[in-house]
């Protein structure tokens, strides 16, 4: 028992675990947000990782050729670019939003790899940290909350801005009616497809983001396909965190605390058939919290936005 | 995934030889080539392309190439392997370990198809082998680390317990050990060539349980930026990374497999390809080693000539005495590993820390 408790006081009560934590739970949380305010307003996207792979380069290459000030707005425009594209195909065109976003996702990976040819193999430097120095070197306090980039800064306040928006405006119980019945929605003279369009917008601008945190502060690089699949992880973190923001939050923190925990478990030497349960752990954990937090089938049902993937089609 | 052809070139090529050549010019030669990982990884998928476009280079308007990227390994290998052997491709490299049972598989169905497995040890009379002695150059890394490190503690980031990468980690223990008894190897297995995220938290993870060098066998440059913006230094993978980390990189173990694609592919033109295995490392060229730099002058000058004295054949990589981890003898003084022992490494030497399953 001694020595689990020696591990934890050396791994995981400490600066640096709470820090990696964070980095490696801050790209998720981005997009899976945005993803979150789209599937609330009844929209299933699922080209999430083709918007993170546009964002990270659009990020890219704007922090490289103007300066990583621009990387931000840049990342955000190029996710909400191929998002609109998502809209106008499900929204305007009424195509099938499973197959667009998958077409939108596959799109994206291959567009993405085209256009970033030329800077592949560029090195970028890094981000520098959104605090000065003297506050970001106080003990424990200092890396813990100030020492991030912007991104993680925004990802918190994206999320509990959702959370506010969602349950606590009128705009957004409108855009959780449209979710649920859009037919009564529109009924009440609701611009339901106006609604949904700005959720989509929103959804790809945060994805854009989630992936531009992998460009410009995880690895500063463009490598195509970078994001890895970690688009599919955000999708899978709404539905166990059930719709709800702060849930959300709860998930994408403990899939990146179990993530790092589990690299820092090895580091101390487990054997390697352990090392593919463990690489299985963040996964698992996640699902396995998250399921058990909403074991209320009722409360699920409620949160689950009933017209999701639905095609709106108003009649005249 | 994404499937690409030299179209574009052999379009071009089409109306060339329409335009100027004999009316009997014979179709081009079409090579396939499978990757698992995307080619611009900056490392080993990138570093098997680079071998694709030498054979381009090399043999013009003979060979036409084409390439399939980001191939899980597994029933999905099957079906690209079999669409490249259907659409009249003569041969076909399948450049990553996991495609091994898909590529026999395909080839028992298609006989007439050369195919050419990298890093496998199975071979049948249409399926030939071929590798990099990678471990080589480990050596090399290890003897760096070993005259490097002030905390004596080496961080590992490896990609699946295959006998190839375990291989790569006794390799560069071994040396390790016998420059520097003190120094300690800590293994993190990711169970992904390529996934940046993740292999930059496993760095981060080595270096803060103390780490001060970070050795990987994973694909992707990440874990050289986190080295760099850490301030500890690395090694690169599969292809010369310093301009990712110029001040982290120590060096780097480079694959140049254009060469042996070459000689492959002309044997194919010529009707002289045959099943075969090839394993050859730094005297060959297969295996390249990139330059040593934020070293000191003596310590490059001391890898350097270990690198000599492996091309001469001097010094081999798992010669005795090698411990295991409970400090009795494996290899006697003397006695050298040979490549049987060498292609089926299951277990890791004295100075690795944790345990490989029985």
């Amino acid at each position: 028992m001694t020595a689990v408790f020696d591990f934890l006081a050396g791994n995981v009560l400490t600066v640096s675990f709470v820090v990696a934590m964070i980095g490696a739970a801050t790209p998720l949380l981005l997009a899976a947000t945005g993803e979150l305010v789209v599937e609330r307003s009844g929209v299933l996207n699922l080209g999430v990782e083709g918007m993170m792979l546009a964002g990270a380069l659009a990020g890219f290459i704007a922090a490289k050729t103007v300066g990583h000030a621009l990387g931000l707005p840049a990342a955000a425009l190029a996710g909400a670019g191929l998002a609109l594209l998502f809209a106008v195909l499900t929204q305007t065109l009424l195509a099938n939003q499973v197959a667009s976003g998958l077409a939108l996702t596959i799109f994206g990976i291959g567009a993405t790899k085209l256009v970033g040819q030329p800077f592949t193999g560029e090195p970028l430097a890094r981000m520098a940290p959104l605090f000065p120095a003297p506050i970001r070197e106080m003990p424990v306090a200092g890396p813990i909350l100030f020492g991030h980039d912007p991104f993680v800064y925004l990802s918190i306040l994206g999320v509990g801005c959702t959370w506010y928006f969602l349950n606590r405006t009128r705009a957004g119980l409108i855009l959780r009616a449209v979710g649920e019945d859009h037919d009564a929605a529109h009924a009440l003279g609701y611009p339901v497809v106006a609604i949904r369009y700005g959720a989509i917008l929103f959804g790809g601008a945060m994805a854009g983001l989630g992936g531009a945190y992998m460009s410009l502060v995880k690895t500063p690089q463009w490598a195509e396909g970078m994001t890895a699949g970690w688009g599919w992880i955000a999708l899978a973190l709404i539905v166990f965190a059930t719709w709800r923001p702060m849930r959300l939050w709860l998930g994408a923190y403990l899939f990146g605390a179990i993530l790092v925990l589990q690299l820092r478990i090895q580091g101390t030497g487990v054997p390697v058939s352990a090392s593919y349960f463990l690489t299985m752990t963040p996964y698992l954990a996640t699902i396995l919290v998250l399921v058990v937090i909403s074991w209320d089938r009722i409360a699920v049902r409620r949160n689950a936005p009933a017209s999701i993937g639905k095609v709106f089609k108003p009649s005249m | 995934m994404q499937f690409r052809t030299g179209l574009m070139a052999a379009a071009v090529a089409a109306v060339a030889v329409g335009v100027t050549g004999p009316a009997t010019a014979q179709d081009p030669l079409k090579v396939g080539f499978v990757y698992v990982g995307p080619i611009g990884d900056h490392g080993w998928s990138y570093r098997h392309d680079q071998g694709r476009l030498a054979i381009e280079d090399a043999l013009g308007d003979q060979v036409e190439t084409t390439f399939v990227e980001n191939v899980a390994e597994g029933p999905d290998a099957v079906r690209v392997i079999r669409q490249l052997a259907s659409t009249g491709h003569d041969l076909v490299f399948t450049t990553s370990f996991g495609f091994m049972d898909a590529t026999l598989e395909v080839a028992e169905q298609f006989p007439e198809v050369a195919f050419e497995h990298a890093t496998g040890f199975q071979r049948s009379d249409n399926v030939a082998t071929y590798s990099g002695r990678f471990y080589e150059g480990r050596t090399i890394l290890g003897h760096i680390a070993g005259h490097m490190t002030e905390s004596n503690q080496i961080g590992y980031i490896a990609s699946f317990p295959i006998p190839e990468v375990i291989r790569g980690i006794n390799a560069f223990t071994i040396e390790l050990r016998r420059v520097n008894p003190e120094a300690e190897v800590n293994v993190i297995w990711v169970n992904t060539w390529y996934s940046p995220a993740v292999e930059a938290e496993a760095a981060q993870a080595l270096i803060d349980q103390g780490a001060d060098i970070i050795v990987q066998h994973t694909d992707s440059p990440a874990a050289l930026q986190v080295a760099e913006q850490r301030g500890v230094v690395a090694f690169g993978q599969s292809s010369d990374m310093a301009r990712f980390a110029p001040t982290a990189q120590l060096t780097a173990i480079v694959d140049d497999w254009g060469p042996y694609y070459i000689e492959r592919t002309q044997a194919v033109l010529d009707g002289t390809w045959a099943s075969g295995d090839t394993w050859t490392g730094l005297a060959e060229g297969m295996v390249v080693m990139a330059d040593y730099a934020n070293m000191p002058e003596d310590l490059a000058v001391a890898a350097e000539a270990l690198e000599q004295s492996i091309i001469a054949g001097e010094r081999h990589p798992f010669d005795g005495p090698i411990y295991a981890q409970d400090g009795s003898v494996i290899v006697e003084e003397g006695v050298v590993l040979d490549d049987g022992a060498l292609s089926t490494m299951d277990y890791y030497v004295q100075g690795v820390s944790g345990s490989l399953p029985n």
